[in-house]
């Protein structure tokens, strides 16, 4: 059981106020990239909910990341006018998809469950790219407009960056902080459990399926909200982001950050942002560095930059 | 008539291919447990590479014949440094690796050789076309369907006749076993390995004349292979030539039959075997 | 009830492919006394419990448990009837605590598995009969500290208190001594027998050790090549010849005995 001590909640406070006021000193430019890096960080810790906590390693979450896109976007075009009701689609959507999906993977582990998410994944995808008539095939679908938001009774615009960084930071908050309860309850317990030993958690009088499928169907519907706001934030659903290479984005900014903390996926998606930045200024293949980065990282630091950083702390602090 | 003769053969060329990539995926996995999300792009350098040798020495056979062990000594270094030291851990990181190489390799071809497609043209002997009833076929892919179970063949022998063929076979069933009556496993592994990648650049340098070349290729056929080795049954040798067959005519009739539905046959059969026969059709118990 | 069976298996068999671990075994535990489980190594005693814990299927013949059927029920669903299990190889959750490794079957135990929004944290009663868990078997004072830097005896102490948590009515203790040096094993022979006679939980275990298992034992069941070869109290079976021939043909020194 986790008590915040002062050193870590100084610096989270630090950060969580740095985050709040980014708009009033950070250029227009990275208001945005921080925008993209607080979405991508909901997704990755949605799927470290399964990797790092379950123990499931899962090629398939861009599927409810994407389907969470598209049916916000599909909302927005054929339902009420309505950011909230859109990105409540894209979020009940997802977690029933999830459901569907997870119900027949969690009956297989490591491996064929890997290959089995990356299956549905795909079959999702295929769904995305070649549905012409419902998604707009390879073309995805973009001709929506982003309505305004209804705050309390104001009507906030969101083309303004900075008004849609606030809803993107309010929600994102929101499925951190629902992580963090489901993280620390007797539930996320039995998560770890599951992952040190799911034959000893049976044998405890728990379904080891059923803690997986529950635990599935929150990371997909957590994805799916993240993927409604992707929508928003590209102001389109394509199919790029039901495909497989899409899950691979969450695996690397976990592993980057560090899949044995629960903030270290947000580190590694900001990580991977402002590589990104930096290094597709001087080359186009940036692939090449991001995969010798993961390769060094599985074998070198296989907690992550911010795992990696915190042991060394705490090793630090005991002294030799 | 002929359209059901050209896409059997379609299917049957294609399906070569695959089991040339699949079946160094499922020796590896089942000599190793490792599942190597790197062999699609081990597939696409020996495609590569073969283009390469035709423009410089202007010989398809060579290509053929250099490219491959190129590919099958990267391997070996890939399997010494990279992979060794994971041996002991959990799965995941093995797949970790093998994906970030992936990254790696995939757009390392993007780097040395461009992001456009390449056209590499066979041989004199087995270019053009010959005459199907009232229409045409390339030779080439016909030389495919002879080539790909000649390669079974020869394959199924080492397996089964030669030493070296037993004792994988032997490690593939019980690892501590063969240590115990003196197989060196770690040179073995990174032998097995070799041997996985040499194959998939064969196919690759042999897919060269059949499709464009590019670097899309290595992601696209690594999923394909995947299947095949899951229908096929992990570590199946006979099960990654059936599920090699089954999947390319699957392509082949599901792109004239199906066209909107052809791109997710393959996930839809995978997960149909995953969920009803995880072992697949040939494969041992899960 | 004491005297009454509180698990009765019925010509029970269990295959693997053509080969037969367990044929047509027959026996009836009563509640409330201690029984064990013995017979020469490959007689099919873990395959036995591994049946009766619900993690095999059997092929063939019936599990009853306080009368009812059970054959073939997973084992998550045994353990909520009372039905646990401990094993040979440690079974714990190495990357959690002293404290978390109890916590877990409590949590279960009371329903708590999908309470995803409280705090665990803050269910201080939850943790208040975890520490009483552990010190009814003598871990006192490690809650923080990570299963996997204990000592293999205080490991196997783990393994026990997990069971307890679920209050067991049946629990199959799987060579609860093994690879324990003579203190630790004394040890463990005490804590059961003090587990045994304080609680209405029916003990069955299995032992290599024959000193465990003279010493605490009401009865004793004696499986060769996957059938009952013999059962009765200790002093029978230590005069039964079939037993002796079973274990080293005829030398029963050696054996332990």
């Amino acid at each position: 059981m986790q008590r915040l001590r002062f050193g870590p909640l100084v610096t989270v406070l630090a950060l969580g106020a740095a985050i709040l006021g980014a708009p009033f000193y950070l250029s227009i430019y990275w208001v945005i990239i921080l925008t993209e890096i607080l979405i991508m960080s909901l997704f990755a810790m949605s799927f470290n909910l399964l990797f790092g906590y379950t123990g499931l390693l899962s090629f398939g979450q861009a599927g409810f990341f994407g389907a969470g896109a598209y049916l916000a976007v599909l909302t927005l075009i054929h339902g009420p006018a309505s950011l909230w009701v859109a990105l409540l689609a894209g979020f009940l959507g997802a977690a029933v998809l999830a459901l569907a999906i997870g119900w027949l993977c969690v009956r297989r582990d490591e491996i064929y469950f890997a290959i089995l998410t990356l299956g549905f994944g795909m079959m999702l995808f295929t769904v995305a790219h070649n549905w012409r008539s419902v998604t707009g095939g390879s073309d995805g679908l973009g001709n929506f407009t982003l309505p305004e938001l209804g705050v309390l009774g104001w009507n906030i615009s969101v083309f303004n960056p900075k008004h849609f960084y606030f809803l993107v930071l309010f929600i994102v908050a929101v499925g951190v902080v629902v992580l963090f309860r489901v993280v620390h309850s007797p539930f996320g317990l039995l998560l770890k459990g599951t992952r040190e030993n799911s034959m000893r958690v049976s044998f405890v009088g728990a379904n080891v399926r059923s803690v997986r499928l529950f635990a599935f169907v929150t990371a997909g519907a957590l994805a799916g909200l993240a993927g409604a706001l992707f929508a928003f934030f590209n102001r389109i659903a394509s199919p790029e982001m039901v495909h497989w290479a899409f899950s691979g984005k969450a695996v690397l900014m976990t592993i980057l950050g560090g899949s044995g903390v629960f903030l270290g996926p947000a580190v590694g998606a900001g990580l991977f942002f402002v590589l990104e930045h930096y290094i597709t200024a001087y080359t186009t293949n940036w692939l090449i560095i991001l995969g010798a980065i993961l390769v060094v990282l599985v074998l070198l630091f296989p907690k992550g930059v911010l795992g990696s950083v915190l042991e060394f702390r705490t090793r630090f602090r005991k002294g030799p | 008539m002929e359209g059901i003769l050209a896409n059997v053969l379609n299917g049957l060329s294609w399906g070569m291919l695959l089991f040339l990539i699949s079946v160094g995926l499922t020796t590896v996995f089942g000599v190793m447990g490792v599942l190597n999300f790197a062999h699609g792009s081990l597939f696409m350098l020996g495609a590569y590479l073969c283009m390469q040798f035709v423009r410089w020495l202007g010989s398809f056979w060579l290509g053929l014949l250099l490219g491959p062990p190129l590919v099958a000594t990267l391997a070996v270094v890939i399997e010494r440094f990279l992979l060794r030291p994971l041996y002991g851990r959990d799965v995941s990181f093995q797949l970790l690796l093998t994906f970030g190489l992936m990254l790696f390799l995939d757009d390392g071809v993007r780097l040395i050789w461009g992001a456009a497609y390449h056209v590499v043209t066979p041989p004199e002997i087995l270019a053009g076309v010959v005459p199907l009833f009232s229409q045409t076929y390339p030779v080439y892919r016909i030389f495919l369907v002879v080539l790909g179970p000649l390669v079974g063949a020869a394959l199924w022998a080492f397996f089964a006749f030669t030493r070296w063929g037993k004792t994988l076979r032997a490690a593939a069933m019980d690892r501590e076993m063969a240590e115990i009556i003196g197989v060196r496993v770690p040179v073995m592994f990174t032998a097995v390995f070799a041997f996985g990648a040499w194959l998939a650049a064969l196919g690759g340098a042999l897919a060269a004349p059949h499709q464009s070349v590019g670097p899309a290729m290595g992601e696209h056929i690594i999923i394909e292979s995947f299947i095949v080795v899951v229908i096929g049954g992990m570590g199946s040798f006979p099960g990654a030539f059936v599920g090699a067959l089954i999947l390319g005519l699957l392509s082949s009739f599901g792109t004239t039959l199906l066209p909107d539905v052809q791109m997710a046959l393959p996930y839809m059969l995978l997960a149909l075997v995953l969920l009803t026969r995880p072992r697949g059709l040939f494969g041992e118990d899960v | 009830m004491p005297g009454q069976a509180i698990l009765e298996v019925r010509n029970l068999g269990r295959s693997f492919g053509r080969f037969q671990a367990l044929s047509d075994v027959s026996l009836s535990l009563e509640r409330g006394r201690l029984s064990a489980l013995i017979g020469p190594n490959g007689a099919g005693k873990t395959t036995f419990y591994n049946v009766v814990s619900g993690r095999y299927r059997p092929t063939s013949g019936k599990v009853l448990f306080e009368g009812r059927d059970i054959s073939g029920w997973p084992s998550h669903r045994l353990v909520g009837m009372g039905l646990l299990r401990s094993f040979q190889i440690t079974n714990i959750f190495p990357a959690l605590t002293v404290l978390e490794n109890i916590l877990v079957p409590l949590v279960v135990h009371y329903g708590l598995s999908f309470s995803c929004l409280a705090a665990i944290g803050k269910r201080r009663d939850l943790a208040e009969e975890a520490e009483q868990i552990l010190a009814r078997v003598g871990l006192t004072g490690r809650s923080h500290t990570m299963v996997s830097t204990l000592a293999y005896g205080d490991k196997r102490l783990i393994e026990i208190a997990m069971v307890l948590a679920r209050r067991p009515r049946l629990v199959l203790l799987d060579e609860p001594t093994a690879g324990m040096n003579p203190a630790e094993t004394d040890r463990m022979i005490g804590l059961i027998r003090e587990l045994a006679e304080s609680s209405d939980t029916t003990f069955f275990i299995t032992e290599h050790d024959m000193k465990v298992v003279f010493s605490v034992a009401e009865k004793i069941f004696v499986l060769n090549q996957g059938s009952l070869l013999a059962e009765g109290s200790p002093a029978e079976i230590r005069e039964n010849s079939e037993v002796k021939r079973a274990y080293l043909g005829g030398s029963l020194d050696a054996a332990g005995f």
